[in-house]
């Protein structure tokens, strides 16, 4: 099945509308929005290559835990339980502000709402910040 | 960005100070060509001379870090020759005897002692600037990443207030945004000191009302800023670093200083699509979907809230960073169970007045610019166009200050950092895409042709860069865009990586921003 999906470039902040072009649940190409109100269906070369790191080989497939210095595929269940349990560990034994949370310019409000509720609500510290000065 | 992209077509005159247009942000670079198309007039203020300061009107280069006295000087003039809007500086201003105080000592004269930008070209642009209304001021990272980068920005909102340019179409202080979120990575409240919506952690009305949204008592003290927890890690005060989408390995300056504090950690949880320096030396590695495999919004540095869809089914076992932070969450004994993003959006929303009004179906394709605070609104394009935030518009008299380091005896070089056409920040993104890595497959140190003479070095042989805290080798390219005395490096390639020169200690005291743009270097050839 051949789909064209609206999106929004994840490059700089310019935020120009682009349509992903799928065809049987591959990311093919990036193609400008022609009526996007940001780039009026124009792209600069990031954009046009937008899919390319995507679909790149070096993407990390499964979570990864570090056994005596190497890491290793595990299961979500295990890097989640791995990594709830070490950070109550420290918030007990140092206090809620031992701990940081980066969150980051590259994801979603959504997720950024969600990742400084996490700091916030679960961990109990406002050391959130992210790479806004970079 | 008070205005919108799309505004600065139809502008009199574009001020570009401190932003490669061009190369960093090439579909507003368009804009700006199509206002010269229309007649406008444009001035662009850069140490290097850029690829937009071929098209301007009047071109300067400035001394790096002399922004306050390049913008001061122009105000000197502006006041001097009765080019100020007076109307406005009555009406929506106040401040104004202590700035025309200040700016009175930034004769032409003293402004190229300091800048080396000559009053000819001073007085041209001051008059163009002011007398060319709407004018519209687009400032980047060269205007932010100093020491005095707070004072910079200062500068240029009191040039506008001073000309009236704020609250009017085709005017405005833009900052371009440099990340695809930056601006919603703020407006969610990715901040030490606020919640989403610029609230006050400290405020008692704010914390009340998230405390009882959220279900938990909440902190009240603002939290550590990025630099802040880098050396609490170095103190050994910070022992746990969760970070989502991020390689401060290698963004981040002074390396060496940096990789001894990620060392102290007793656990470093990185998120990310590619295992990047930083997720090298975590414990634990989370793969995350990229944005072209989950839903969300965006928003991007005109305040335009705008939807991404999934196209693609996330890669392997990766997962949305919603989705893991929330299963996170409940495996920490905070139950978070959403179905999708959007209602994710709708709980945010109805915490944020400046997103109130917003919801999935409304964003359509083209979004909508915030404030949006009901249902029925329209969204705002540009900001300030009664009143401003605080009331009345303050004049912040900004005195020069220099650099924290200038060029010495032993390292004579003023070094500056920044981005290529055709990457991205630490290159995770960029360099793995085939096309992109054609283009510009490895890092350089751009240096003036006199330089490269005196050095006996010809294009692409490898230069050897120190600075106090390190040094990198980088192979030359041979610039006439650069001012005698004057390096270039860019910040992606982890193979020359530009952070080993750059300086941890010198921030901006109350943004604490990095002065990335400033640093003091000596260069040699390499002896083999």
């Amino acid at each position: 099945m051949y789909r064209l999906v609206p999106s929004v470039c994840s490059y700089c902040g310019t935020g120009c509308g682009v349509l992903f072009e799928v065809l049987d649940g591959q990311l093919l190409k990036t193609l400008p929005l022609k009526t996007h109100p940001v780039n009026q269906g124009k792209l600069c070369i990031k954009g046009w290559n937008l899919h390319e790191f995507v679909n790149s080989r070096m993407r990390l497939q499964s979570p990864l835990l570090k056994v005596n210095g190497r890491f290793h595929d595990v299961t979500w269940n295990r890097a989640l339980q791995f990594t709830a349990e070490k950070l109550k560990g420290i918030i007990e034994k140092y206090g809620p502000d031992s701990v940081g949370v980066l969150v980051s310019a590259k994801i979603t409000n959504e997720e950024n709402y969600l990742l400084q509720k996490f700091a916030r609500a679960v961990v109990g510290t406002n050391n959130v910040d992210h790479c806004a000065r970079l | 960005m008070t205005n919108s992209i799309a505004e600065i077509e139809d502008a009199a005159c574009v001020f570009i100070i401190g932003s490669n247009t061009s190369t960093s942000h090439p579909l507003i670079a368009r804009r700006v060509l199509r206002a010269k198309e229309k007649g406008a007039k444009l001035l662009v203020a850069d140490p290097r001379a850029i690829q937009m300061s071929h098209f301007a009107d009047v071109a300067v280069n400035q001394r790096l870090g002399s922004d306050v006295a390049l913008l001061n000087g122009m105000m000197h003039l502006i006041l001097k020759n009765g080019w100020e809007d007076r109307d406005f500086i009555k009406a929506r201003t106040e401040g104004f005897e202590e700035l025309k105080e200040t700016v009175a000592a930034y004769t032409p004269q003293r402004v190229q002692e300091i800048s080396g930008v000559s009053p000819a070209d001073l007085e041209k642009m001051s008059e163009i600037y002011a007398t060319r209304r709407p004018a519209t001021l687009l400032y980047t990272m060269g205007i932010t990443q100093h020491t005095t980068g707070v004072d910079n920005v200062k500068s240029v909102c009191n040039l506008a207030m001073l000309t009236g340019n704020v609250g009017v179409a085709s005017s405005g202080v833009n900052p371009l945004r440099g990340q695809n979120n930056v601006q919603g990575a703020c407006d969610m409240g990715g901040l030490p000191n606020v919640f989403p919506g610029y609230q006050q952690v400290a405020n008692p009305e704010a914390n009340a009302k998230f405390t009882k949204a959220w279900g938990r008592p909440l902190p009240d003290k603002p939290g550590r800023t990025l630099p802040d927890m880098i050396t609490a890690m170095s103190e050994g005060k910070l022992k746990a670093l969760y970070v989502i989408g991020e390689n401060p390995k290698l963004s981040d300056p002074d390396a060496n200083h940096l990789k001894h504090a990620f060392n102290n950690l007793e656990l470093l949880i990185v998120q990310d699509l590619f295992l990047s320096e930083t997720a090298q030396g975590a414990h634990v590695v989370l793969p995350a979907a990229s944005s072209a495999e989950k839903d969300g919004t965006f928003t991007n540095t005109e305040r335009r809230c705008m939807r991404l869809r999934q196209a693609i089914k996330p890669l392997g076992n990766c997962l949305p960073d919603w989705e893991i932070a929330s299963r996170l969450a409940t495996a920490m004994g905070y139950p978070m169970s959403y179905r999708n993003a959007e209602e994710i959006f709708r709980e945010m929303a109805a915490l944020t007045p400046s997103y109130a009004g917003m919801s999935y179906e409304r964003l359509g394709i083209d979004g909508l610019h915030w404030p949006c605070p009901t249902a029925d609104h329209p969204g705002t394009k540009f900001l300030h166009p009664v009143q401003f935030t605080r009331g009345l518009g303050k004049f912040h008299a900004v005195q020069y200050q220099d650099p924290r380091e200038l060029p010495d005896a032993e390292y004579p070089y003023y070094l500056t950092t920044g981005r290529m056409f055709a990457h991205y920040h630490t290159g995770t993104m960029t360099r793995v895409s085939p096309a992109l890595d054609r283009e510009q497959p490895t890092g350089y140190v751009e240096i003036n042709p006199q330089d490269a003479f005196k050095l006996k070095v010809r294009e692409g042989e490898v230069l050897v860069i120190s600075s106090p805290r390190g040094r990198i080798e980088a192979p030359a390219k041979i610039s006439p865009e650069m001012l005698p005395g004057n390096l270039f490096l860019p910040i992606h390639f982890g193979e020359n990586p530009t952070n080993v020169l750059t300086n941890s200690e010198a921030l901006d005291p109350l943004a604490k921003i990095p002065e990335f743009k400033v640093s003091k270097a000596r260069v040699e050839k390499l002896v083999e």
